[in-house]
């Protein structure tokens, strides 16, 4: 791959797979995933429990190595990267929201957000301003300096998207964000995540087991049993998926 | 890494800014297992310099015994004689008797004598304390006496002031009275303050047996000998014991060793300040370990954002090394407000030496103690943050 080039992905997965050993023999919790994500594209997972999606994330994330196949973010390939190399990957390129535990509770709202640019040796004048302006955008104006004990768990979410964003990375991951929220919370949650990776043309992966959040996503990846077994890519089979799941 | 201290400081300061409560705790805990090093410390350093002051503080630098005496000076028993013949060996500059006992102050207006160290030094010789207040003493058989610092404290006695003595001579007790020529320095002896008289008014004045009443010729315990040249001792105390019989000769800090029960005092101190050391080494590494045990999730986290094991790792540093600062400093004022409090009877020394070790000591129990919780915390998996294990 040549480095001057834009790669048309901002990840690229070539048939993964993750295989954990057991006394029953090997369990593959990952069977030859192979998925691309475009810049400004939110991409939801889905799948019911023991389907491989956490993992499949986990390895996107790059927190697990998988026992076979190729990951690519940005051009670059993650296999070929030592743990240091990983570190420093997922601090530069890779904005995380995760289930629970999102955010740092001894530090404010703010600081939370601006905690990544500080990771990443960005926090000057500029990136304090990108974190308030943006924390305010995502309704958070006057908590900035609230601890995450002192906001709702809508809004402790909201600051993880923050968080996540702040610092531009190409891929933004999100573990089943809205797993703690009500449903408008959730759906108010999901949507400001939407805008934002396509306002600022991130690729954004969304694992989750509420599939009435996919209405707002551009394409739906289901997995069953470590594989990829179908996929929407236009909203009208996304929404009727939707519909049909949320009747089910 | 000026960024992974700036990031780890932040995390750490913020972190204890916004738990101050607990970590207070934590802070004033070390502050009491300070208090308690510095005092132990303190008392063992005050036992063992009223044990030995005297003795470590004297001109001389061999002392001569009675044979098979062990170097205990209350078993030994040396004649002029034996003076004489010391004081002639090559090498030796100087050589006194000291003759060690005690007797009771009776001081006005108190019911309760004041117990001292009552000892015999030939004024002019090794053994007789500088005096920081008055004189030194006069004629060998004057009826004058030097007391310590302490015993000036304690009896309120001053220069030129007459003291009165009881001792027990036979079956009766007799009562002398000397006159307070001089004040030294603290000159604690057996644990005791002490009070110096001519050689041959302490023969006279000291408690006696009946048998010793009608002796004529004066026992000391020991010979002070102060030596032309310290770095030969161990040449002269060869010729001393190969010129002069009947004798045996040890260095002062042989015959404070032999104290009797210096050594298992002071070994006794230092195993319970070790081991208030070691207490203090488990509770902080136990306080770190629950509160790493607590965030486990959370420092999963912080990794999964690309924080990395240095930052994790600097981060509990400066937290345990803030907070046993912290506790240290609390527990060394603590000390000093206490030690404001205790009567000069009370055997508590504080020496910078001993001091500094004990604080150094302290600083390093926190890092020590956390040592194990920063390797555990290094060692958490960011998958952590997902719920997960690899």
């Amino acid at each position: 791959m040549n480095a001057q080039t834009q790669p048309e992905f901002a990840i690229e997965t070539r048939v993964v797979v993750k295989t954990y050993p057991s006394d029953f023999g090997d369990i593959q919790a990952v069977d030859g995933v192979s998925l691309q994500v475009r810049p400004g594209e939110f991409v939801a997972l889905v799948g019911p429990s023991g389907s491989g999606k956490t993992t499949m994330l986990s390895i996107l994330a790059a927190l697990l190595k998988p026992t076979a196949g190729e990951i690519y973010l940005d051009g670059q390939n993650m296999h070929e990267l030592s743990e240091n190399d990983l570190v420093t990957l997922r601090r530069e390129k890779i904005g995380f929201t995760f289930q629970a535990n999102n955010l740092v509770p001894y530090l404010t709202a703010v600081e939370n957000v601006e905690l990544m640019l500080r990771l990443n040796d960005k926090l000057d004048k500029a990136g304090k301003l990108r974190a308030r302006e943006l924390l305010a955008r995502l309704g958070l104006g006057e908590r900035l300096n609230n601890l995450t004990g002192q906001l709702s768990g809508g809004q402790q979410q909201r600051v993880a998207i923050a968080r996540a964003l702040i610092h531009n990375p190409s891929l933004v991951l999100a573990d089943e964000p809205t797993a703690s929220l009500d449903t408008e919370r959730a759906y108010q949650v999901v949507e400001t995540f939407a805008g934002l990776i396509h306002e600022q043309q991130r690729a954004g992966i969304m694992v989750t087991h509420d599939l009435r959040m996919c209405e707002f996503v551009d394409r739906v990846l289901q997995m069953r049993d470590g594989k990829l077994v179908k996929e929407y890519t236009d909203k009208a089979s996304i929404m009727k998926m939707v519909r049909g799941r949320a009747n089910d | 890494m000026k960024q992974v201290m700036e990031i780890s400081a932040f995390l750490a300061f913020k972190e204890i800014w916004r738990n101050r409560g607990r970590f207070l705790l934590v802070a004033l805990v070390i502050a009491l297992i300070t208090l308690l090093v510095l005092f132990i410390a303190a008392l063992g350093e005050g036992l063992g310099n009223g044990n030995r002051e005297y003795l470590s503080k004297l001109d001389a630098q061999l002392i001569a015994f009675q044979s098979k005496s062990d170097y205990l000076i209350g078993a030994s028993r040396l004649d002029r004689d034996r003076l004489a013949s010391i004081a002639r060996v090559q090498g030796v500059a100087d050589a006194g008797m000291l003759g060690a006992s005690s007797a009771n102050l009776i001081l006005p207006g108190q019911e309760e004598p004041l117990k001292v160290a009552l000892l015999g030094v030939e004024p002019g010789h090794a053994g007789e304390p500088p005096v920081v207040q008055g004189r030194q003493l006069g004629t060998k058989l004057s009826n004058e006496v030097i007391i310590d610092r302490n015993t000036a404290l304690r009896s309120g006695l001053a220069l030129g002031d007459t003291l009165e003595m009881r001792v027990t001579q036979g079956t009766r007790d007799e009562y002398y009275k000397l006159r307070v020529v001089g004040i030294s320095g603290g000159q604690q002896y057996s644990l005791q303050p002490s009070i110096f008289v001519p050689f041959f008014t302490w023969d006279k004045v000291r408690p006696k047996s009946e048998a010793e009443i009608n002796s004529s010729d004066p026992i000391a315990n020991i010979i002070l000998i102060k030596l032309d040249d310290p770095a030969q001792a161990d040449v002269v105390r060869q010729r001393i014991l190969s010129q002069v019989n009947n004798i045996e000769v040890a260095t002062i800090s042989e015959t404070i060793q032999a104290l009797p029960g210096y050594s298992a005092q002071q070994s006794t101190l230092n195993t319970q300040g070790g081991f208030t050391l070691f207490i203090g080494l488990l509770v902080i590494g136990g306080f770190f370990q629950i509160q790493i045990l607590q965030k486990v999730a959370q420092i999963g986290v912080l990794k999964a954002i690309g924080t990395t094991n240095k930052v994790v790792a600097a981060t509990f540093i400066i937290q345990i090394f803030m907070i046993t600062v912290i506790g240290v400093l609390i527990g060394s004022l603590l000390t000093f407000l206490f030690s404001l409090t205790f009567p000069p009877t009370i055997p508590i020394v504080f020496n910078g030496t001993t001091s500094a070790i004990a604080i150094v000591a302290l600083l390093l129990i926190g890092p020590l103690g956390g040592l194990v919780s920063i390797r555990y915390a290094v060692r958490i998996e960011p998958l952590k943050a997902l719920g997960l294990s690899s």
